[in-house]
């Protein structure tokens, strides 16, 4: 089975192929320039032409959207999203109004598959209805008064990382926030609520720690068959929830340990889910320095370690949030580190290959 | 008239036009080069219309001291030129 992923690295937009039995890379576009995140072309040719995106954060030069037509043959430059003026004295949650990363882009689905959404830092969410030539500010999420109360995590300020459109509700979005929590609109981003319910952040005081408005869900997915299902990878643990948001439940008994940033949920099987874990917040690296995939096939109650073929000694690879994919088989996963490693599997995480190449340090792997 | 001057490595991104332009100020002087070139003002200023962070503005020789009202002022004659500022890894 030939496919295709796309590595978003601090040093270029790496396209590789998967042919006969093993992933190389094919192009290198954007060879030296920081692309945060990219947006693969739609699998089943809806939305503008099988537009992709790729985000620059040029470090001089800010933030630019390029988009190709053609899977990557050709790119032109877009406009990108741009933070309305800053009224006078306006500090909520003290940060600028300009754009300093897009964090996550991600399509409407179904009935909405021709809206684009842009998560970015400072906390902003854009949407494009023209296909990224133009973008809009959710003004709803951010001047509801919450926002004051996030808080920079990952970076300096608050960012949105996750965007989670419901395949079957064209009006419903989900967006994870580090740290400000999960929101979620059912009316076409009119309005928000937060959706954290459950949720505790163990580094906040004790009369905070359930405050949904300050948690850090490292990385929210939902799965594509079963959408009331979402998995959220969290600063201190990792949570599940099988009602659309409305209620978060701790998954307990993590083998090796509960820090982590990714996740990845299988396409048709809600209960089958991968994490990467870390040591812990202040040592983010893998356990006695071997790197191990946690994977559950049973929503959380069992885990099982996969290490076949990942490193097991002298490894200081981080898995960030957008480093884990799983393409729409449910069985091929690909994965790529801060340090610039990369390895797939073939059979669910059972047992992985390194990409015979170093990469540049790893923002995000996505198939399509 | 002010020339202003942008550096070279913004052409691996987009036109940036050496420009003589009728301006009294640094800001004048930038928008007579975003007119020939839209595009180029989302590289040397950020949302808010203040220069980017990593971006720097000599006039004369001498570094531009408000980066947010870039209303240092320009001679007729003044010579502008639009850096980056040396960062990163």
């Amino acid at each position: 089975m030939d496919s295709r992923a796309w590595i978003a690295t601090r040093k270029g937009l790496f396209e590789l192929r998967h042919r006969r039995d093993s992933w190389a890379i094919e192009r290198v576009h954007f060879l030296g320039e920081p692309v945060s995140m990219v947006l693969p072309p739609r699998a089943d040719g809806a939305g503008p032409s099988g537009r992709m995106l790729a985000a620059l954060n040029l470090g001089h030069f800010g933030v630019k959207v390029h988009a190709s037509d053609d899977a990557g043959a050709h790119w032109h430059e877009l406009p990108a999203p741009l933070y309305p003026p800053q009224p006078e004295g306006e500090p909520a949650g003290g940060v600028a109004w300009k754009l300093q990363q897009i964090w996550s882009l991600e399509a409407g689905q179904g009935a909405a598959a021709g809206t684009l959404w842009a998560g970015t830092l400072p906390g902003g969410l854009f949407r494009s209805v023209d296909g990224a030539e133009s973008w809009q500010l959710v003004e709803a999420l951010w001047n509801q008064p919450g926002r004051a109360e996030w808080f920079g995590g990952g970076y300096d300020v608050p960012g949105i990382h996750s965007i989670c459109p419901h395949p079957a509700q064209a009006g419903e979005l989900l967006v994870g926030i580090s740290c400000g929590g999960v929101w979620v609109s059912r009316d076409d981003a009119a309005h928000w609520q937060l959706q954290a319910e459950g949720m505790r952040a163990a580094y906040m005081p004790p009369e905070q720690a359930d405050n949904g408005n300050t948690q850090d869900p490292h990385r929210i997915v939902r799965c594509p068959a079963q959408p009331d299902v979402l998995w959220c990878q969290h600063h201190n643990g990792i949570w599940r929830s099988t009602d659309d948001a409305r209620s978060w439940h701790e998954v307990g008994g993590v083998p090796l340990a509960n820090f982590g940033f990714a996740v990845a949920v299988h396409p048709a099987q809600g209960d089958t889910a991968w994490f990467v874990p870390g040591v812990a917040d202040q040592r983010r690296v893998p356990v006695d320095g071997a790197l191990a995939v946690n994977r559950t096939r049973d929503g959380g109650r069992s885990f099982e370690t996969l290490r076949s073929g990942l490193p097991q000694q002298d490894c200081y690879d981080l898995i960030y949030r957008h480093g884990l994919a799983v393409d729409a088989s449910g069985e091929r996963l690909l994965m790529g580190s801060t340090t610039g490693g990369v390895w797939g599997s073939d059979d669910g995480g059972a047992h992985w290959a390194m990409l015979g190449a170093r990469l540049p340090p790893i923002y995000a792997v996505r198939f399509g | 008239m002010a020339l202003i001057v942008f550096t070279q490595q913004l052409r691996r991104f987009t036109e940036a036009p050496e420009v003589d332009a009728q301006a009294a100020t640094l800001r004048g002087a930038l928008e007579a080069a975003f007119a020939l070139n839209p595009r180029l003002r989302g590289y040397v200023l950020d949302d808010q219309g203040h220069m980017r962070a990593n971006v720097v503005a000599f006039i004369d020789g001498r570094r531009c001291l408000n980066r947010i009202a870039l209303d240092d002022p320009l001679a007729p004659d003044s010579r502008v030129h639009v850096l980056q500022a040396l960062s990163g890894g």
